[in-house]
């Protein structure tokens, strides 16, 4: 086409969004946002038992602003809700959100007053992740196939016509009470 | 003395929480006579001796489960506790904290403050607990005589609505500030949403139960 004629040879030549997901995966910095039991298991896995060094994200950052990913380990208050969405609106994009364990997912077996019922009506959220809480490996298993939705990650106007088409299936989609049968 | 039947306010055949033959009886302990036994009928001379309007101020000891209650009217409250924690034979020196309870049924007496109390000195532990009506749920503030119970009293404050008077910065403290009502009255509703299954919707637990 042009620029790879012009490269010298042996340059392996890869796509930038390529490059780019490659860089930002490999380097995915979880921001400390543990609010319960979950986040125990959270920091089991970035012990030295499940290891999380070996996906270059041990490192978990107490401030939003050096972080990636917030992995929301734990049932949202109300109260809390707003510091959430602050510590969420602090870190730089891009930017993404684990809701580890059934209650950050969809609120759990806190169905009351104080309880955020789901914590994607605060956040967007990538990866739900089920469990309660969810064992180490559930995490990692979460945290990779993340990983891999990063990785494949368009850029620029590709990126604008994925977000389209993601929001348009949402929109087509059937609702949950709507589905009848088992695996429907 | 109350009688309760099953379980989570179920009742005819729609009951399938298994507690539908469970009869339980409910005893409000009564005032208890002398002697009390144990360090019991010490606490209370040396508080008689040390605080001459015990007969006025105390409405009734309860021994139950071999633990003292003191039932303390309101406007003594404060009197009685500085009596309490200052006389030397006494010297109860900590406030583990203060408890509020709801007993709607109760009429001009549904809240309750209980206020546990322990005298590193003498290793003993006495109740304090304080009856006062909904439409007038005021009491004085213990801040002063114990520092610890200052974000007790804001606790009980925000979970039962008993307003602390003297306290010096009564706010809620687990609710957001904005918050309508007391969550832990009875009457509080549980709230919740109904949850939607493939062709199936569960109505919240507050709509399926009821606590008590």
């Amino acid at each position: 086409m042009g620029l790879e004629e012009k490269l010298p040879s042996g340059v392996v030549l890869t796509s930038v969004e390529k490059l780019a997901g490659y860089m930002r995966k490999s380097s995915l910095w979880p921001a400390t946002f543990g609010l319960a039991c979950c986040a125990i298991e959270m920091m089991a896995a970035g012990a030295g038992r499940y290891d999380l060094a070996r996906f270059g994200m041990e490192v978990f950052r107490a401030s939003p602003r050096q972080a990636d990913l917030m992995i929301v380990a734990g049932r949202v208050s109300n109260k809390m809700a707003p510091v959430l969405r602050q510590i969420y609106d602090q870190m730089a994009a891009p930017k993404w959100v684990i809701a580890m364990g059934a209650c950050a997912s969809s609120g759990g077996m806190f169905n009351n007053y104080a309880i955020v019922q789901g914590v994607d009506h605060i956040v967007p959220v990538d990866i739900y992740l089920p469990g309660c809480p969810p064992r180490p490996e559930m995490l990692m298993d979460a945290i990779l196939k993340l990983h891999e939705n990063i990785g494949d990650a368009k850029l620029g106007s590709n990126r604008e016509r994925v977000i389209r088409e993601v929001e348009a299936a949402a929109l087509a989609a059937k609702p949950t009470i709507q589905i009848t049968g088992l695996l429907s | 003395m109350s009688e309760s039947k099953g379980s989570f306010g179920v009742a005819g055949s729609g009951d399938t929480s298994g507690y539908s033959g469970l009869v339980r009886t409910k005893v409000t302990p009564g005032s208890s006579e002398r002697p009390f036994g144990g360090y019991f009928d010490e606490v209370a001379d040396e508080l008689e001796r040390a605080f001459p309007e015990f007969g006025a101020a105390i409405e009734k000891v309860v021994i139950d489960r071999n633990e003292l209650t003191l039932y303390v009217k309101r406007d003594h409250l404060r009197a009685v506790a500085l009596t309490l924690r200052n006389t030397e034979s006494l010297r109860f020196e900590m406030c583990m904290g203060v408890n509020g309870v709801h007993y709607p049924d109760e009429k001009d007496r549904e809240l309750h403050a209980v206020y546990e109390l322990l005298s590193l000195t003498h290793n003993r532990r006495v109740r304090l607990e304080v009856a006062l009506p909904d439409s007038d749920p005021h009491l004085p503030s213990l801040v002063e005589v114990w520092g610890g119970v200052n974000w007790h009293e804001r606790e009980t404050f925000d979970m039962f609505g008993i307003i602390f008077d003297g306290h010096p910065g009564l706010t809620r403290i687990l609710m957001p500030d904005d918050w309508q009502g007391h969550p832990q009255r009875k009457d509080y509703p549980l709230g919740g949403i109904p949850v939607e299954y493939k062709g199936a919707t569960i109505p919240p637990p507050s709509e399926r139960r009821t606590y008590r």
